[in-house]
């Protein structure tokens, strides 16, 4: 219980002085997290209505192998991330192990799935819904996906901040692909995972603090900003 | 001048099912102008034979063409079905999309919009979402959405049911301008009330098939078969 009150301290002195150190990781960790949330949610969320319209053969197990996607432990993904990333890897010429894009392009891996899945379920209903409306209005298929993405927007967003919050708290990939070099790659999480094998128990709650908290006020922002619980709208 | 889609001709065509028949062998011609009203008892395939004729459900056997290509016939044709599908948008927004899809700019649309909207009597409720309105209006602004690209043919499937006299005496004079503008009404109905007022033909279905199929003059003053003229007289026909 004295271990949470001094984290509690320590995570509000970090506020209030606006340690450099914080500051620098916070928003670091949102770099991170936002860029692989946005690239993650350009190729999941039409990649989410396409597999909702279209019927091909096998597109049941496409399904199962998405699902059992998300699942996919983050430690894998960065260790092949990191193989295909290190100097003796296809990609060891772009130098960009221990980079946050090292970074990104491992959390855009764990999180395409995730985000991909649930915007596949929740706009397959909506495909049952419109299905004869969009085939009678002789719909391409671009359009189709078009009309799902932007009238299935909330469930959508739904999807991207379940993604955003696997990415935001995500640990053991970008451990190993960004190495956790302070000034460098350094983010909340592998700063607590630090901080914790040293025994600095009241700045690793500080700092979990404020990552909790940094993960409610976006969620929080992203539905205020887009309005999705106004009356009377949509 | 525009060449028309119609005449549609069904030449024995089927419908079925996990292989068991729910429309056919039907041979008609749809052609001309007015309004065919199409009845039957529940499971007739009245509702199959309309979302057919629309290219909603895939022929088995048989042929079905168009005067015009397939794309061309599609873009000029509408459907309003039973249970009206609204989108998750305002009342503009769903009565707009049509005209954005076949590519008109914003303004083009919003105008028309709002010009349907008062039509069918939800000009004040443009800005709403749609989800939030009645089912008779839920069915008025399904009725706008068919007609603002002013199709050649429509298809209605039951779009009276479930809706009270006010509601139904919109759609009615909704549908009676349609026609009056050259639209050509398919439609099916379990109200022969409904039916005496509006068609100009009717086709009675049984048991998957076009059973009998005259003006509407003839089919209630002189049903020429049995099966006609026990359906009329409200006794159960199978």
């Amino acid at each position: 219980m004295g271990e949470i009150l001094e984290g509690l301290k320590a995570a509000f002195l970090l506020l209030v002085t606006l340690d450099s150190d914080l500051v620098e990781i916070t928003l670091r960790s949102l770099q991170v997290t936002l860029s692989a949330l946005v690239i993650s949610s350009l190729i999941a969320l039409p990649f989410g209505a396409w597999l909702a319209i279209r019927r091909f053969r096998h597109r049941r197990l496409a399904i199962a192998v998405l699902n059992a996607l998300m699942g996919i432990p983050p430690v894998v993904v960065g260790l092949f991330v990191y193989l295909l990333l290190s100097r003796s890897g296809p990609f060891g010429v772009l130098g960009l192990l221990y980079t946050p894009s090292a970074m990104i392009i491992a959390q855009v891996i764990i999180i395409t799935p995730l985000i991909a899945s649930i915007a596949h379920q929740s706009l397959r209903e909506l495909w049952a819904e419109y299905h004869d409306l969009l085939i009678s209005l002789n719909t391409t298929r671009h359009q189709r996906i078009k009309t799902l993405v932007w009238d299935g927007r909330r469930a959508l967003l739904t999807a991207s901040l379940a993604g955003f919050g696997r990415a935001i708290g995500e640990v053991g990939a970008i451990m190993i692909v960004g190495g956790n070099i302070d000034h460098a790659t350094r983010v909340l999480t592998t700063a607590i995972a630090l901080e914790t094998s040293k025994g600095d128990f009241s700045l690793a709650l500080g700092l979990g603090f404020v990552l909790i908290g940094l993960a409610i006020s976006v969620n929080v922002a992203i539905h205020w900003l887009t309005r999705t619980e106004r009356e009377g709208r949509w | 001048m525009v060449n028309s889609i119609l005449p549609l001709e069904l030449q024995e065509v089927v419908v079925s099912k996990r292989g068991r028949r729910i429309v056919g062998p039907v041979t008609y011609t749809l052609a001309g102008a007015g309004t065919t009203i199409v009845i039957g008892p529940n499971g007739s395939g009245k509702t199959t034979l309309l979302r057919m004729m629309h290219g909603l459900e895939r022929t088995s056997e048989g042929r079905l063409s168009w005067a015009q290509a397939f794309k061309e016939a599609s873009q000029r044709q509408s459907f309003v079905f039973q249970s009206p599908i609204i989108m998750r948008r305002s009342v503009l927004d769903n009565l707009a999309y049509p005209l954005t899809l076949a590519g008109k700019s914003r303004k083009e649309a919003n105008e028309a919009a709002a010009r349907w909207a008062a039509k069918v009597g939800l000009g004040s409720r443009l800005q709403q979402s749609a989800s939030r309105l009645s089912g008779g209006e839920k069915q008025k602004l399904a009725l706008a959405r068919a007609l603002i690209r002013e199709p050649e043919v429509l298809f209605l499937d039951e779009p009276c049911a479930n809706l009270d006299g006010k509601a139904t005496r919109v759609i009615e004079g909704v549908l009676q301008d349609a026609k009056s503008n050259g639209t050509r009404l398919v439609m099916s109905t379990h109200d022969m009330g409904q039916a005496r007022r509006l068609a100009d033909d009717v086709i009675f279905m049984l048991g998957g098939q076009i059973h009998e199929c005259a003006p509407v003059q003839d089919f209630f003053n002189s049903p020429a078969t049995p099966e006609t003229e026990q359906f009329l007289r409200g006794d159960i026909v199978e």
